[in-house]
């Protein structure tokens, strides 16, 4: 297989197996996690928490007092990290066609120069993420494999896509189809592993606001 | 040796008078193994003596174990640990792991064996795992190993469930560990003793009826007051922890005097004086419910509108949040702090205070009560009324630390010398604000900080908040 045979199926068959895939593991991954069930809870609570889950969804984003101070690589690695791929992901003229033609829905992009530098500085902040996990002795015994994989199935595209857009490997083609493929392979495997907090992150801070806001306490 | 201040029970027999995680999750628990062995006195000691392959009944309490985990696994819980991203964070949160810098106290660490019986039972891709013999199966000598974890290095203070980013309960989920690790037979001696107690007694630490007796003579006496009992129709029923029944009587004084000024009609049960329960603390739903029930059978005897929890942190978890989850029912009557009685009565005007406090002041919040509780308010209300020197500690309200004695620590001790080192984050935040009066509104607290205060040499005096309100009491 040439390179421009593994891009045109990547673009084609490859793209709609892998978006598929994955809207069906996050469809199954979320009725694994609702199918539970949670009990009423019978204390009358001491206000509605009619929104406390919203609230808490938007808050959550945001570190509480002290404790940027305390934990400034992964705060700041973290925004970097989210902020510089999102613009990347979502901000990025082709990028935006390419979604444009899947969902027919589009909006304006960014000039390239600062989808560059977002993107450039996703892959350091990811850089620095990941030595900061096999330095710090509280991420050393949390990381299991699935912090490792989850770790390269995302940095992957940022590289490949960087490295495309530089003309930095010889073979643009080929850099173009490595770059879709591995987007392919974190959307078939990012309903199975820790990538899934992406969605599930909705449902647990929802959840976290909803039962202390039952009990007056904004969280 | 019941009824004089200040004499203190060796640790081992000290009440369970704790802060307790809440949450609405205790009737997960109505279905699973029973926890009744639990009241056996000495069977685990005897166990013990013996190896670990001669254990039969330890094995099938193992299962039991697992049998729990995998019953208060619900949607939330899944969805936490569906989340964790493995940052780190709530270490950062936690007092167990920012005094010692050991990460084996990240809260999150706390739950591995519940994490992996949801990944093995619940998931997909756990099941697989399972089938074909690639996931590592939750043992029962694991569970032994993790009982320090989950019952001498978590207070259930609910800080970590403040900051994690992705939002998980982290709290929650020990509380539920909880349930598991005591099926199991892994809950510590101490807070095994207390439960025994309290099932058999009525109290964690044996505190009987004529104890209560003595020390309603007494305030009556010291005060000059009457402290009804049993009477019938009442607005209140009072309750008490075991530490203010031995420790601090002064606060059924404190209550009596503002009742009777404010014109309320309150009264003590014989049949249910002590709130604390350390059912609760140690993860046994069903110990926990039959102790709710007494209280719940007294307030619906004596027909009062209000129980009024006292000044205990995990008492007010346990009847307020808790409660109605464990009985499986809705209460006709209402669940209250004496924080919030007390405010109620001061906004509607009944309570007038005045006087001040001539020196700087700080509150400290207990978890429950604050955080885990939403009473953080109404102290602050009540104290700036006849402290206008009051001060913030950095990190207060729902963002306070805890003493670390809380969620059953202070009773159980195998966590002793663990609580003493914890107890520095308290110390400095008392030491960064450089006043020497601290109030609070939980008598284990109280117990446990002036412990620590002792331990460490601190001059610091130490307030309990409504017994401050009784002595500022307007006279009209
Ligand atoms: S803070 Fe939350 S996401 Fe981070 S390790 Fe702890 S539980 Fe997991
Ligand atoms: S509840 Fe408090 S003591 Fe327990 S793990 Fe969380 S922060 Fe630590």
């Amino acid at each position: 297989m040439t390179g421009l045979e593994l891009l045109i199926w990547a673009r084609g068959p490859g793209l709609v197996l892998a978006v598929s895939l994955c809207i069906f593991g996050v469809i199954l991954r979320f009725i694994e996690i609702l199918a539970l069930g949670r009990k009423a809870d019978l204390a009358p609570p001491r206000q509605s928490s009619a929104g406390s889950g919203w609230r808490t969804i938007a808050t959550r984003s945001l570190p509480p007092p002290g404790m940027l101070r305390r934990a400034p690589l992964t705060y700041l690695g973290g925004y970097v990290f989210h902020i510089g791929m999102a613009i990347a992901v979502f901000f990025f003229v082709p990028h935006i066609e390419l979604f444009r033609g899947l969902f027919g829905l589009r909006w304006p992009g960014l000039p390239n120069s600062l989808v560059d530098i977002a993107a450039l500085a996703a892959i350091v902040a990811l850089l620095a993420l990941l030595i900061g996990r096999m330095v710090d002795p509280v991420k050393r015994l949390l990381t299991g494999a699935g912090d490792w994989l989850a770790w390269a199935l995302t940095f992957a595209p940022l590289v490949t896509g960087y490295a495309a857009f530089h003309h930095l490997f010889g073979n643009y083609t080929l850099t173009l189809a490595l770059h879709i493929l591995s987007v392919e392979l974190l959307l078939v495997l990012l309903p199975f592993t820790k990538l899934f907090h992406a969605f599930s992150l909705f449902l647990a801070r929802w959840y976290n606001g909803d039962i202390a806001g039952r009990k007056g306490v904004a969280t | 040796m019941e009824s004089a201040r200040g004499v203190r029970r060796p640790r081992h027999e000290q009440e369970a008078g704790a802060p307790q995680g809440g949450d609405a999750t205790a009737r997960d628990c109505r279905r699973r193994p029973t926890t009744r062995w639990l009241l056996r006195p000495g069977r685990r000691a005897r166990e013990q003596e013996r190896p670990a392959a001669a254990r039969p009944r330890r094995r099938a309490q193992g299962a039991g174990g697992l049998n729990a985990f995998k019953q208060v696994i619900d949607a939330p819980v899944a969805s936490f640990f569906a989340s964790c991203v493995h940052c780190g964070l709530c270490a950062e949160t936690c007092l167990f792991y920012t005094e010692t810098g050991d990460p084996q106290y990240t809260p999150i660490h706390k739950l591995e064996p519940l994490r992996r019986t949801w990944q093995q039972e619940y998931t997909l891709l756990g099941r697989l795992a399972r089938l074909v013999g690639l996931a590592k199966p939750v043992t029962d000598a694991e569970l032994e190993a993790w009982s320090p974890l989950v019952y001498d290095s978590c207070t259930m203070c609910g800080r970590c469930s403040m900051v994690c980013p992705v939002g998980n309960d982290i709290t929650m989920m020990i509380r539920k560990m909880r349930e598991g690790m005591a099926a199991a037979g892994h809950a510590p001696e101490g807070l095994v003793t207390a439960t025994q107690r309290s099932i058999q007694s009525g109290s964690p630490a044996g505190v009987k009826w004529v104890t209560v007796q003595a020390q309603i003579k007494r305030m009556q006496k010291q005060f000059g007051i009457s402290i009804p009992v049993n009477q019938e129709n009442a607005d209140y029923l009072v309750l008490m922890s075991s530490w203010e029944i031995l420790n601090y009587p002064e606060y059924l004084g404190a209550v009596g005097r503002i009742f009777n000024k404010a014109g309320a009609t309150w009264t003590l049960s014989e049949h249910a004086y002590e709130a604390t329960n350390s059912g609760m603390q140690i993860g046994a739903s069903d110990l926990a419910r039959e102790l709710v029930g007494r209280i719940v059978k007294a307030a619906e005897d004596l027909k009062v509108k209000c129980v009024i929890s006292p000044e205990c942190g995990h008492a007010y978890t346990a009847i307020r949040w808790e409660g109605p989850n464990l009985m499986g029912r809705r209460f006709g009557f209402e669940v209250k702090h004496i924080l919030e009685v007390l405010d109620d009565l001061s906004r509607t005007g009944r309570l007038k205070l005045k006087g001040s406090i001539d020196k700087p002041v700080t509150y400290h919040d207990p978890c429950q009560i604050s955080r885990r509780g939403g009473v953080h308010q109404q102290p602050r209300t009540l104290l700036r009324q006849f402290a206008p020197q009051f001060r913030e500690m950095t990190d207060s309200g729902v963002m306070n630390w805890c003493c670390g004695g809380g969620g059953g620590v202070s009773a159980n001790e195998r966590a002793e010398p663990l609580r003493i080192i914890s107890f520095k984050r308290k110390k400095a935040q008392i030491e960064e604000l450089g006043i020497s009066t601290v109030v609070t509104s939980c008598a284990n607290c109280r117990v446990v900080i002036e412990e620590a205060l002792e331990h460490y040499h601190m001059d610091v005096e130490l307030l309990g908040l409504t017994e401050l309100v009784a002595e500022h009491l307007a006279e009209d």
